[in-house]
């Protein structure tokens, strides 16, 4: 294990986003699935993680906001599904230039974060067996609603995070919301039995992340 | 007594969730629930509502990312307009190129078309790449659309930042007194998004039909409509056509269903509008589609 506390904290939140594609991927036995968060410097899309195709090359790589299937959900908040991909050469393209892979069909859903559009949950690909478009379309949705709050606790975390360099703080309270864990508490019994188990692998997820980060501390 | 058994309108919303999601409707595999209604006399048939129009007459504003005016499925716009910052930082809306490089709008446009293929188009530019900013252009979009006196504002979008809520009920209601009718997407995630919500808003989640005149009243608002939201034939980049799905291109369909009626009836109010909408709805106008008549 490394020694470094910030390297550290970095590794479990990388292993978190990557649980969290891959059960988007398992989901919807898609052949890929990704988790692109905005750049706030200059508004741009960036893969921070990836499940299937282009896991080996694509992350840090980034693309304009406003464009693809991944911009339309940004844009409008909105969960969306485009399935005929192929046949429109500019989106084809587009993803084929930011992945490497010419997908059929993408489904993407806003991450939204405390009323700010953070990034997308992409899913491309998913199976053909016969199955509700609807159906599909809400489970990303609630997918990409429980990996949200999952996000807010990391950027939470990560912005409650003392700086190596500056002056330490002591006695700073963090400023994480645990309104947001009552939330989840209070959800999880509705949940169907596959978003539960989710749920519950993401929790233990971020129970190890803070176990690290006290470990480290 | 049971949260079932009272009527939908009355059912309480699950409190865990911080929004209300407006869950879209698989008509295709659930069967809907019977609910009462009282037909108004029970003249108001679809043929009446907007048998024989093509939406001629009425102007419809879409507010969205942009047309692309030349694309063979959207036919032409009437006006393109943008939202520009000034130096001052005040935002003005002005003349454009028509153009969308997203695309999201320009297939919006298309299923309004396919609709109502007389009604005159014009596009605000609100929607850009990019997490800031969206939500104030949104409002000087719409404010504007407003003041110029649209018949229909269509909407498939919606803004999850709760300080623009008072502003935007305010203009939705002022639309709404002022016969400017906005048709915007609910949303079908658990949060907390606007305007779809407010009552003075025609709001339109998804069915899985395939008939683009085919929608639904929704006894369980907030979402009171659904529309054809399921492998819609949109326009795609390069002229090409695309299979969409969301309540973003449900919307469209009734944005474009309102242009059909107002070209035929003129004089509609909103509230008359939406009356003539529920009366005409698949599941209260057809003896089959789910309503008790009273």
């Amino acid at each position: 294990m490394s020694t470094d506390p910030l390297e550290s904290a970095e590794l479990r939140q990388r292993r978190l986003l990557q649980s969290i594609v891959e059960v988007a991927r398992s989901v919807f036995d898609a052949a890929a699935a990704s988790v692109l968060l905005v750049d706030e410097a200059d508004g741009d899309l960036v893969f921070e993680a990836v499940a299937g195709e282009g896991e080996h090359h694509l992350l840090g790589s980034r693309f304009p906001a406003g464009t693809g299937i991944a911009g339309w959900a940004l844009m409008t908040g909105q969960p969306v599904v485009v399935d005929d991909v192929a046949d429109s050469p500019q989106f084809a393209r587009s993803a084929a230039e930011s992945t490497g892979y010419v997908p059929s069909s993408i489904m993407a859903a806003p991450l939204i974060c405390d009323g700010d559009c953070i990034g997308v949950l992409s899913v491309l690909d998913r199976d053909s067996r016969p199955r509700c478009d609807l159906g599909d379309m809400a489970s990303l949705g609630l997918l990409a609603t429980e990996m949200a709050t999952v996000l807010e606790l990391l950027l939470t975390l990560r912005s409650a995070a003392p700086d190596p360099v500056a002056a330490p703080a002591p006695g700073k309270p963090a400023a994480f919301d645990l309104a947001v864990l009552q939330r989840v508490a209070d959800r999880l019994p509705g949940a169907s039995d596959h978003v539960a188990a989710t749920v519950g692998k993401l929790l233990a997820m971020a129970d190890d992340l803070l176990d690290t980060v006290d470990a480290d501390a | 007594m049971t949260d079932l058994q009272l009527p939908p309108w009355r059912r309480p919303p699950r409190d865990h969730f911080p929004g209300v999601p407006a869950w879209s409707m698989p008509v295709s595999v659930v069967p809907q629930e019977p609910f009462d209604i009282s037909p108004l006399g029970g003249h108001l048939t679809q043929d009446w509502a907007w048998g024989g129009a093509d939406g001629s007459g009425v102007r419809v504003c879409v507010l969205d990312s942009g047309v692309d005016a030349e694309h063979p499925l959207v036919g032409g716009l009437d006006r393109a307009m943008d939202v520009v910052r000034a130096e001052d930082g005040t935002l003005t809306v002005t003349p454009t190129e028509p153009g969308d490089t997203a695309g999201h709008g320009t297939a919006c446009a298309s299923v309004i078309r396919s609709v109502a293929p007389g009604a005159a188009l014009t596009s605000v530019r609100v929607l850009s790449g990019g997490r800031h900013g969206s939500g104030a252009a949104l409002l000087a979009g719409l404010t504007w659309a407003i003041e110029e006196g649209y018949d229909v504002i269509n909407m498939s979008l919606s803004t999850t930042k709760a300080e623009f809520c008072d502003a935007l009920r305010d203009l939705s209601d002022s639309a709404y007194f002022r016969r400017c009718v906005i048709v915007a997407s609910a949303h079908n995630m658990p949060v907390r998004s606007y305007p779809w919500p407010f009552a003075s808003v025609i709001s339109v989640a998804s069915h899985d039909s395939p008939d683009p005149m085919t929608y639904y009243y929704n006894p369980s608002p907030p979402v009171e409509f659904y529309a054809r939201g399921v492998r819609v034939p949109v326009a795609g980049p390069g002229g090409r056509q695309l299979l969409s799905t969301g309540n973003s291109f449900a919307t469209p369909h009734i944005a474009g269903i309102c242009a059909l009626i107002l070209s035929k009836h003129r004089s509609l109010t909103p509230f008359q509008l939406k009356s003539v909408l529920y009366l005409a709805a698949e599941n209260v106008a057809v003896p089959d589609g789910g309503a008790r008549v009273d």
